[in-house]
């Protein structure tokens, strides 16, 4: 349904676009405040990003999530792409309720009863807690949304082009690796992404499944949080904010250059 | 033959793991939930050890029992806490559901080459961390806060609103944050409905509004269904929300369960706290899942 927007729309428009900016704004805004007070201007001033580099704590924990990141993500990457290819190229098989549930489930699931659990797992098998622990559990939430994003493009996908290749004499993991893996890739890149930022993001799965000397950033903005708003969390907020539209423009780009291209 | 081997093969890892960190952790909750807290590492018993043989295990079994749920509906608070966390999650629904048509609505009007810029400007804010978006509004609303500021300034008000710790805070938290898994269910569905179906109400003398709750609204249907489920079932279960923006008072039961695990250390009363947030997020979906099963 397309039609002219009227003047109503538009107001609704810029009602909601500047609730859900204005916060931010402000955020960014404050980080460059002369004052400790967050809510008092005192002039411009950079002092905060200093003051945030040299805060070794916070540095360290930044450089574990981001370890942690990379690590969960890409294991995430691999199982919830393989899980997406059983769901969508098996049809029917044995299990495939159950298995479909456990792939989907954690996506609902509230991340509280996820942590506890995980938790629970951990001292019953006597694992000591921090680094892999915190991977395991954020690979373990995470898969189910690669899995998602994987299988949605394997829906809309050319068979044709896999049955060619066999027909050709390749065997079935060639075919993988030539055929099914590039024409898949943008998803399986996407679902990598998004595993990673939900990791970075995560405060309450880490709070459980972490241990002494795995204390990710979200832990520790948090407990800063609690005493008070300070402009050091505003500068650290910023430089998140700013990290993320730099990867999503640039997202955008290349794949609005890639659209363009067949058109020519 | 060998292909098939093959893509059996692929469910392999991803159902060990699955099995493993999140079906058996389950059964472990559901065990757990009825022990008994101890002062003791790790605190509950009884403790299944296997050395003790079949005797042992069935020694440990007979201990089992349910005294912690009913401990959950003796205690005013803990029931409390559901009853609140049920509340909350069902206006914060609502209202994200208001908010979410003001903004679907005029979205899928828009002509064609704005709506992708549009839903990137929706998406942009819902990449950030979450504890940066509950953080933002503590500036906004504390009573020294940009708000009151802004009110006092403009003569609105004589003395600063309390709205930071409050339940309108969380309201506010809630709807801000979950308002993409909302507007994009709503936005899918109006899309795909048929532009003349308004008009020709218009045409037949409906007013806008008429139009609007009587072509539009059951069009949508399952678009408010989805959005809604989207918004309600992961506020249930909400920690940080309440915890950044609420006061004490209001205890919602995700902040329950923290509390009781992390600051009692009554890891058994936590479990069976878990279980019961489940079975209470577990209603809609089943119920939904049934509905899908009789309409086919």
């Amino acid at each position: 349904m397309s039609r002219r927007l009227s003047g109503f729309d538009l107001v609704r428009l810029a009602l909601v676009l500047a609730f859900l900016y204005v916060p931010m704004l402000l955020l960014v805004l404050y980080s460059f405040n002369a004052s400790r007070l967050v809510t008092v201007w005192a002039g411009f001033s950079t002092q905060w990003y200093g003051s945030l580099l040299r805060n070794q704590a916070l540095m360290d924990s930044a450089w574990i999530s981001v370890k942690i990141g990379l690590v969960s993500a890409t294991i995430a990457t691999i199982l919830g792409t393989l899980a997406a290819l059983a769901l969508a190229r098996n049809g029917r098989f044995r299990g495939r309720l159950a298995f479909a549930g456990m792939v989907y489930a954690p996506l609902v699931m509230p991340e509280i009863i996820t942590g506890l659990s995980l938790l629970l797992l951990f001292v019953a098998i006597g694992l000591d807690r921090g680094f892999w622990t915190v991977t395991v559990a954020h690979t373990t939430f995470t898969l189910g949304f690669v899995a998602v994003i994987v299988q949605s493009r394997l829906a809309g996908f050319d068979r044709s082009l896999e049955e060619a290749a066999m027909d050709l004499g390749a065997p079935p993991l060639q075919t993988f690796l030539l055929v099914t893996l590039p024409l898949i890739a943008p998803a399986v890149g996407a679902g990598w992404v998004l595993a990673f930022t939900l990791s970075l993001d995560d405060l309450v799965i880490a709070s459980f499944t972490s241990g002494p000397g795995s204390t990710t950033l979200p832990m520790r903005i948090y407990s800063q949080v609690r005493l008070g708003v300070t402009p050091e969390i505003n500068a650290a907020s910023s430089l998140m904010i700013a990290v993320v539209a730099v990867v999503v423009l640039a997202g955008s780009l290349a794949t609005r250059r890639r659209a363009w291209a067949p058109a020519r | 033959m060998r292909h098939r081997l093959l893509r059996h093969v692929a469910a392999l890892p991803p159902a060990l793991w699955l099995a493993l960190f999140f079906a058996l952790p389950f059964l472990i909750v559901l065990r757990i939930s009825l022990s008994e807290k101890a002062t003791a590492q790790p605190p509950y018993r009884p403790v299944f050890d296997l050395s003790g043989g079949l005797d042992g295990l069935w020694q440990a079994v007979s201990q089992l029992n349910l005294l912690n749920y009913s401990a959950i509906f003796d205690d005013e608070l803990m029931w409390g806490a559901y009853l609140t966390s049920l509340r909350i999650s069902a206006v914060a629904t609502l209202l994200t559901l208001f908010v979410g048509l003001m903004l679907a609505l005029p979205m899928a009007r828009a002509p064609r080459r704005w709506r992708g810029p549009l839903v990137m400007l929706l998406v942009l804010p819902f990449l950030t961390s979450f504890l940066i978006r509950a953080y933002a509004w503590i500036a906004i609303l504390k009573p020294e806060g940009l708000l009151n500021g802004l009110l006092l300034h403009l003569g609105l008000i004589a003395e600063p609103l309390v709205l930071l710790n409050t339940e309108t805070a969380i309201l506010i938290g809630i709807v801000y944050s979950y308002l993409p898994f909302m507007v994009f269910p709503l936005y899918t569905s109006l899309e795909k409905m048929d532009a003349s179906l308004p008009e020709a109400a218009a045409d037949l003398g409906a007013t806008p509004l008429k139009s609007f709750f009587l072509v539009t609204i059951p069009c949508i249907w399952p678009g408010i269904v989805a959005g809604c489920a989207l918004v309600f079932i992961p506020a249930l279960g909400e920690f940080i929300i309440p915890d950044l923006l609420g006061s004490s008072e209001t205890l919602m039961i995700g902040r329950a369960l923290w509390n009781e695990f992390f600051a009692n250390r009554d890891w058994p009363l936590a479990a069976a706290l878990a279980i019961c947030l489940l079975a209470v997020v577990l209603i809609p979906v089943v119920w939904q899942q049934v509905r899908a099963e009789a309409a086919r």
